[in-house]
């Protein structure tokens, strides 16, 4: 490839439209997903990685929704299915099946985990005031995982707290 | 031009904790005596001084300047090195240490040891101080060395480096502070200065021959040069026509008020006295030692690593050569990756031989990668064993017993982890030899021993492990005295046999001592429990060996590294785990007639004279198996804590190293499981932690027995006590 080439291939400015992409807006990112027909969030900074599901290497006696752990880079990490977990659908496993790796800074470590979840919708801009408590009562998912709510159109998307679900093994098992 | 000194005091204190480590040491073997160690503890104890003192650590520059009078003093002979003064020197070393701790970690530290020590150290200079009157009246000889330090005529010569006026110093300003310690003439040499166009205005192509006329001692004047020692070559040298500066020594305006006596008939008489150093010696090795030093202290640096290696756990030093091969390495797996790259460009078949030799080749490098990555973690166990020389000698004087230790194969390499492990048991080994085995100096005597009672630290290679051995010529065992206490204890009844090892291994019982009385080194009985425990942990053993009246000897088995195992694969059902090799006492195919069914669902196997209860893991792990009968499956046999069982596993498959991975890292400590590993399809592999499933089989045992009674199904979560760790 010669440089005359390379020079052709680099876009002239304005050739391509910002249009459709609202990445450059204020307030925070979320990641939203499904579990089932639901729609949650978490905070895309904390986000490590999505990958495809790809089955675990279980650990022995753990409780039924901790898959196993994988390989992620040499790094062994936890699965976590968050259906099973929150009682949520059905955990099946097929194609779009995906695991959002999360990894948060607590304030002695810095844990990764793999969550399985149904699939991966988008990504939300979010003001801080656009988000609303969430109701204290019903639902399947435990209140201390619960950060907010945010409407999005017609639907309502619930806005997960990265760092209970960072102890979320921990916090079952010492049950 | 302001620099913010704080950001060099992390180094000043691990140079410190260095300088401290070597005056121990060197204090240590001062015992025999001679003028370079004193020398460089000396060097050590001014370098702290003078860092100390940049940095405005007013304690610790007052405390060591003490320290400091004092072994200039010993350097020289005005004092005799005496013992008290040894082992006051090493209280001081103590204290100092404990200031600069108190330094890095920002607390108060122990005022009142130090004002003692401080106190004592004021004391015997002061006592010195009459001797030196003494001694100057009897024998005149003795000030010499302090006469040639009036008014001497120096010659300096101050060779910079290039680049020495970039990193902030200026020589005007070294100039202007020698020229405060008395006059001087200085001749500068342009020799070097290049043609201007040549010139960079940076660099300093100036070196300058200075004479100082001054009663500055050598030190002080090395003092000046002290920031830029490193980026110099300076040449010290008295000048030999001092001769005739002596006789004007006896000029009074000069000469301190306390050296009256001097005078040139005292010179000859210097060289009748042996045991002083001659003088004209002093003079043609000082220079030397000026150019000698920085190297010294360098190669005493790299020696010298960190022995507080517990709060310092984020650095290591690495030899130069291990980084060398390294790179060695990694540029030979380049090469062999950019081979690879042109062969896969345009690939045919015909290539298919290349390709294999490069996978071989790259195969090569990272095996051997891997093993001069694992090379950098390696520390020569002197880093352990050299605090016990200080631990002996303080541990006889406290028992009054006369004990000399002799360490052998102290470059013998150990993974740093390790290291930082096995300190304290080995320390408690150590004391225990001395307050325990060692008899005292009558007792050897009459059992026609030398007075002397030898301690022998042994640390060598065997397979993939290292064994330290510490070795006593002491008493031994008394196998009598630990067999009764067992009694006594309940552990052990009147009627069983054992074997020696087995009495012995009753030592690591919790809560046994034979020792008569508790002294405050030992004999307790808290301790050999926990030695044991934390050799364990490590994955090592522990043997005892003793011979009554001939000594004793301790053998600590440890795995080289921490970080990688030899492992065998095994698979239940579709699981594969890794048990470690070390563990493994036979793997064999279960014969019928061999296995015993005993209290209702307990399985025996007989391995020769042994029953070794038989664990399925696939029950333990309540994981699907492809044989769920002994008959059929493997039985691997293992061992841990003196325990044989038997793990049912479906299949062996291969024998390999495997790197070792936290689970605690991202999950929590899973029981059974020590770890897990990254197998060559990139898919993890359990590795099992025997100790731990004999734990848990126990348990459930237990439980088991307790749950049947009221017919309820046995849950994991039960096992979750007494996990081991």
């Amino acid at each position: 490839m010669d440089i005359q080439t390379l020079v052709d291939e680099v876009p002239v400015e304005g050739e391509y439209s910002l249009e459709g992409i609202d990445f450059i807006t204020s307030g925070e990112q979320y990641l939203t997903f499904l579990l089932s027909e639901e729609q949650y969030a978490v905070d895309i900074l904390c986000v490590e990685e999505i990958r495809s599901w790809e089955s675990p290497t279980r650990i022995p006696n753990s409780p039924s929704y901790i898959k196993g752990v994988i390989n992620m880079r040499g790094i062994i990490v936890p699965i976590v299915d968050l259906r099973m977990k929150f009682n949520i659908g059905e955990a099946s496993y097929c194609e779009t099946t995906v695991v959002i790796v999360l990894t948060v800074e607590t304030e002695d470590k810095t844990r990764t985990i793999g969550f399985v979840v149904d699939a991966v919708s988008d990504v939300l801009n979010v003001e801080n005031n656009e988000i609303k408590p969430a109701p204290a009562f019903g639902g399947c998912v435990p209140p201390n995982y619960l950060a907010g709510l945010i409407n999005v159109g017609e639907n309502v998307v619930t806005l997960l707290n990265v760092k209970a679900l960072q102890a979320v093994e921990k916090h079952q098992l010492s049950q | 031009m302001s620099i913010d000194l704080t950001q060099f005091i992390p180094s000043f204190l691990e140079e410190s904790f260095e300088g401290l480590e070597l005056m121990e040491s060197s204090l240590l073997n001062l015992e025999q005596g001679d003028d370079e160690t004193i020398n460089s503890i000396f060097r050590a104890a001014h370098s702290i001084k003078g860092g100390a003192g940049t940095f405005g650590f007013q304690n610790v520059t007052e405390f060591t300047h003490l320290v400091e009078t004092l072994l200039d003093e010993m350097r020289d002979g005005r004092r005799k090195i005496a013992q008290e003064d040894v082992e006051l020197l090493l209280g001081s070393v103590d204290c100092m240490r404990l200031l600069i701790e108190a330094i890095r970690d920002e607390t108060e530290c122990d005022e009142d040891k130090i004002a003692v020590n401080a106190a004592l150290l004021e004391k015997t200079l002061a006592t010195s101080n009459n001797d030196i009157t003494e001694a100057t009246s009897t024998t005149p000889i003795e000030e010499t060395p302090e006469s040639t330090s009036d008014t001497a005529s120096w010659q300096i010569e101050f060779i910079p480096d290039h680049h020495l006026v970039q990193t902030g110093n200026d020589p005007l300003l070294l100039f202007n502070a020698l020229a405060d310690l008395g006059d001087i003439t200085l001749v500068a040499n342009a020799k070097e200065l290049p043609a201007l166009n040549e010139m960079d205005a940076e660099e300093l192509y100036l070196s300058w021959l200075l004479t100082l006329k001054s009663s500055a001692s050598e030190d002080e004047i090395k003092e000046v040069f002290e920031w830029v020692e490193d980026e110099c070559l300076l040449i010290l040298t008295k000048e030999e026509q001092s001769e005739p500066e002596i006789t004007t020594v006896d000029e009074p305006e000069i000469t301190p008020a306390d050296e009256p006596e001097i005078t040139p008939a005292d010179k000859p008489s210097s060289a009748q006295v042996t045991e002083q150093p001659d003088k004209s010696e002093t003079l043609v090795t000082e220079p030397e030692k000026v150019i000698s030093k920085p190297q010294s202290s360098a190669s005493s640096a790299t020696e010298k690593t960190t022995a507080k290696a517990k709060n310092d756990l984020g650095s290591i030093r690495v030899g130069v050569d291990k980084v060398d091969s390294l790179i060695n390495l990694v540029g030979e797996l380049v090469i062999t990756q950019s081979m690879l790259t042109e062969l896969g460009n345009d690939f045919d078949l015909s290539k298919i031989e290349r390709l294999n030799s490069g996978l071989e080749q790259l195969l090569q490098n990272t095996k051997e990668l891997q093993e001069s990555v694992m090379r950098i973690r390696m520390l020569p166990i002197s880093f352990a064993f050299n605090r016990f020389p200080r631990l002996v000698h303080d541990l006889a004087i406290k028992t009054g017993k006369e004990v000399e230790l002799v360490l052998n194969g102290e470059q013998t390499e150990l993974d740093k982890t390790v290291m930082e492990q096995i300190g304290d048991p080995l320390v408690h080994l150590v004391r225990n030899a001395v307050d325990h085995g060692i008899e005292s100096a009558e007792v050897r005597l009459a059992n026609g021993k030398p007075q002397k009672g030898t301690i022998m630290l042994d640390a060598y290679h065997q397979g993939g492990s290292i064994v330290i051995e510490i070795k006593d010529d002491g008493g031994g065992i008394n196998r009598e005295a630990v067999f009764n206490k067992a009694l006594e204890k309940g552990i052990v009844d009147e009627n069983t046999t054992l074997s020696d090892s087995q009495v012995f291994d009753l030592l690591f019982e919790p809560g046994f001592s034979t020792a008569t009385e508790v002294s405050d080194i030992s004999g307790r009985g808290v301790g050999m429990d926990v030695v044991k425990k934390n050799i364990q942990s490590l994955g090592g053993r522990i043997q005892v060996e003793s011979e009554q009246g001939k000594g004793s000897t301790f053998r600590v088995n440890l795995p080289l590294t921490l970080a990688i195992l030899d492992g065998q694969l095994v698979r239940v059902g579709s699981e594969t785990y890794i048990i470690p090799l070390i563990t493994i006492v036979e793997s064999l195919q279960p014969q019928k007639e061999l296995i015993n069914r005993v209290s209702g669902d307990m399985v025996l196997y007989r391995l020769r004279e042994d029953n070794v209860p038989v664990i399925p893991i696939y029950q333990l792990f309540n994981i699907p198996s492809e044989f769920e009968n002994i008959e059929s499956s493997l039985l691997v046999v293992v061992e841990a804590e003196g325990q044989k069982i038997g793990l049912m596993v479906d299949d062996l498959l291969a024998q390999q190293q495997v790197v070792i991975k936290s689970l605690n890292d991202n999950y929590q400590q899973v029981e059974g499981v020590s770890g897990a590993t990254i197998l060559g399809d990139g898919s993890v592999a359990m590795i099992l932690d025997i100790a731990g499933i004999i734990n848990m089989a126990l348990t459930k045992a237990q439980n088991n027995q307790r749950y049947k009674s009221i017919n309820q199904p046995q849950v994991g979560q039960l096992v979750s006590e007494g996990v081991n760790l």
